[in-house]
């Protein structure tokens, strides 16, 4: 059994209704326990729902979406399956609620109505486990964007979860805070074994994970390692994605007659490539 | 670095104030309040005015901050006074028109201007040593027996920690807004004031409309993590009695007792 089974999940918005909108059709994805996967997808592809479904707050209109084992159609579980799968929003401005950053991320085990002095020390874990520890005190106002989105991964840990599903955590913020993040995602993934999605639309920020699910008009449409992805570069351009400048580079150097392996993603592996190349 | 959170006039210290409980500290202004309505003695106000001061002094909040609460109600102070000045009746000292000024009513005047004064230091005392976080867990906490009732008290706690939090964003957006509008040419301080006023609408429509995106938002995180409402909710942060309130508690109560009895 993988962690999270989706079963040809369809979602419509306004089912029955004449602005009717299919956003998934026929998803059927499986993700197993500690992987590290990207969903890629320009705007409109459905990938924000998608992301919406694996801690049930849009239910499928039809097939079956199972966390852990538990059918997310099952609303009394609807607290466990929550709990398992910690959801980061996009806007870091809208996702802190509290005056503090310590009683922010206190919120979710408060929630789930854990013992106040377990409470503390979770909280002091998940901020140490972001690198936030020394912003225990702080108003939430007054960190940068990438610190804030921070909070919020303390907040979903705090909650023991086992999965963290990040909704383009970083289109809001500035280069500093989008590496910050993404390299807070890895070391999540690779210390605790914490099962990653990360929804994006930077194919540069996709290269860090194992696999890469891409979608598009609300299926997926491409599910293998980034290397594969990448190799059809100018079909994920015609797909609408970002693709990293190394690896365009590298496919037009291709169509001239370089022959240049398929799998470069960075400027370092472009330089290296071409070195060796001469 | 609480003292960050800009609303509200709190003043970071660790008098004996500051560690006083939060509920302790509302219950027992409370009583304070009511003291100074039911007692009207000139010796129970002496001590009341001489408890106020002490505090004051205790609390370590400057002076003139603790003064300046009294800023925004002075006219009404003033007002108050005047009133009385010339509606007692009794050994006339001036007569202005149709008014008779007296004795009786400089002495009416001056007391309840003394009422109205003591009664904002004390309060703002309160705020000035209690965080607004503070204040609302308190406040949480008092009003959470009236949960029998149907009262929302933890829905009340947690609306004024969502606005605590939200305000400074908020006032940000309204900056970015006016001065986004200002550099198209907006103006917002010349012209009669109805002209102002109208050149704020276009301002507060977005401002708006972002408020209640903001809202929907948060309501979808608030979910993601699990919350419905105070039921079966614990708090990290638990408010504890210690023994400097039931000492200062039980202080309060035996110098209310004697000014009941002796200073009536």
């Amino acid at each position: 059994m993988s962690f999270i089974e989706l079963e040809q999940v369809s979602h419509v918005y306004q089912a029955g209704q004449e602005q009717a909108h299919a956003a998934l059709t026929d998803v059927s994805l499986n993700i197993e326990q500690g992987e590290f996967v990207a969903v890629l997808g320009a705007n409109g592809s459905g990938k924000s729902t998608l992301a919406r479904h694996l801690n049930a707050l849009l239910l499928p209109t039809s097939g079956h979406c199972r966390i852990n084992g538990i059918d997310t159609l099952q609303t009394d579980e609807l607290w466990r399956v929550r709990q398992q799968v910690g959801m980061v929003f996009q806007n870091p401005d809208n996702q802190l609620l509290a005056a503090l950053v310590e009683d922010d991320v206190a919120f979710g085990p408060e929630n789930l109505g854990v013992p106040p002095a377990e409470i503390a020390a979770r909280v002091t874990a998940a901020l140490a486990a972001v690198g936030m520890q020394h912003y225990r005190s702080c108003a939430p106002h007054l960190l940068s964007g990438g610190q804030k989105q921070r909070v919020a991964i303390a907040g979903a840990l705090a909650m023991q979860t086992q999965c963290l599903v990040l909704d383009e955590p970083t289109a809001m913020l500035d280069p500093q805070g989008r590496a910050d993040i993404l390299a807070c995602a890895q070391k999540l993934h690779r210390e605790q074994g914490i099962t990653i999605v990360y929804i994006t639309h930077f194919m540069a920020e996709a290269a860090a994970a194992d696999r890469i699910v891409v979608m598009e008009q609300g299926q997926v449409v491409a599910d293998d390692t980034p290397q594969a992805i990448f190799a059809q570069a100018e079909k994920m351009q015609q797909l609408g994605l970002d693709v990293p400048v190394a690896t365009e580079v590298a496919a037009g150097l291709r169509r001239r007659g370089i022959k240049l392996p398929v799998t470069i993603l960075t400027p370092e592996d472009l330089a290296a490539a071409l070195c060796g190349e001469a | 670095m609480l003292n960050n959170i800009t609303l509200g006039q709190f003043f970071p210290g660790n008098s004996l104030l500051h560690r006083l409980d939060p509920r302790v500290k509302i219950v027992l202004l409370l009583a304070y309040i009511a003291a100074l309505f039911l007692l009207d003695s000139r010796s129970a106000y002496a001590v009341l005015t001489a408890l106020t001061l002490a505090l004051m002094a205790v609390s370590r909040v400057p002076l003139g901050t603790q003064l300046r609460a009294l800023k925004p109600l002075w006219w009404i102070i003033l007002f108050t006074f005047a009133m009385h000045l010339f509606s007692h009746p009794g050994e006339a000292i001036a007569q202005v028109g149709p008014f008779t000024m007296t004795w009786e009513g400089v002495a009416q005047g001056a007391f309840i201007s003394l009422r109205l004064i003591l009664l904002i230091l004390m309060s703002s005392l309160l705020t000035f040593t209690t965080s607004p976080l503070k204040l609302t867990d308190a406040l949480e906490s008092l009003l959470s027996p009236g949960k029998r009732f149907g009262l929302p008290a933890h829905e009340l706690a947690m609306m004024m920690t969502i606005a605590l939090r939200f305000v400074p964003t908020l006032i940000e957006e309204l900056d970015r807004i006016m001065k986004a509008q200002q550099s198209r040419g907006a103006d917002f301080t010349t012209g009669s004031l109805l002209q102002r006023a109208r050149a704020i609408v276009p301002v507060l429509v977005p401002l708006f409309l972002s408020a209640f995106r903001r809202a929907d938002e948060l309501a979808l995180a608030m979910e993601a993590r699990c919350y419905r409402g105070g039921e079966g909710r614990t708090q990290m942060k638990q408010l504890h009695i210690t023994a400097i309130d039931y000492v200062s508690s039980g202080a309060f109560v035996v110098l209310l007792i004697v000014l009941v009895l002796f200073c009536r």
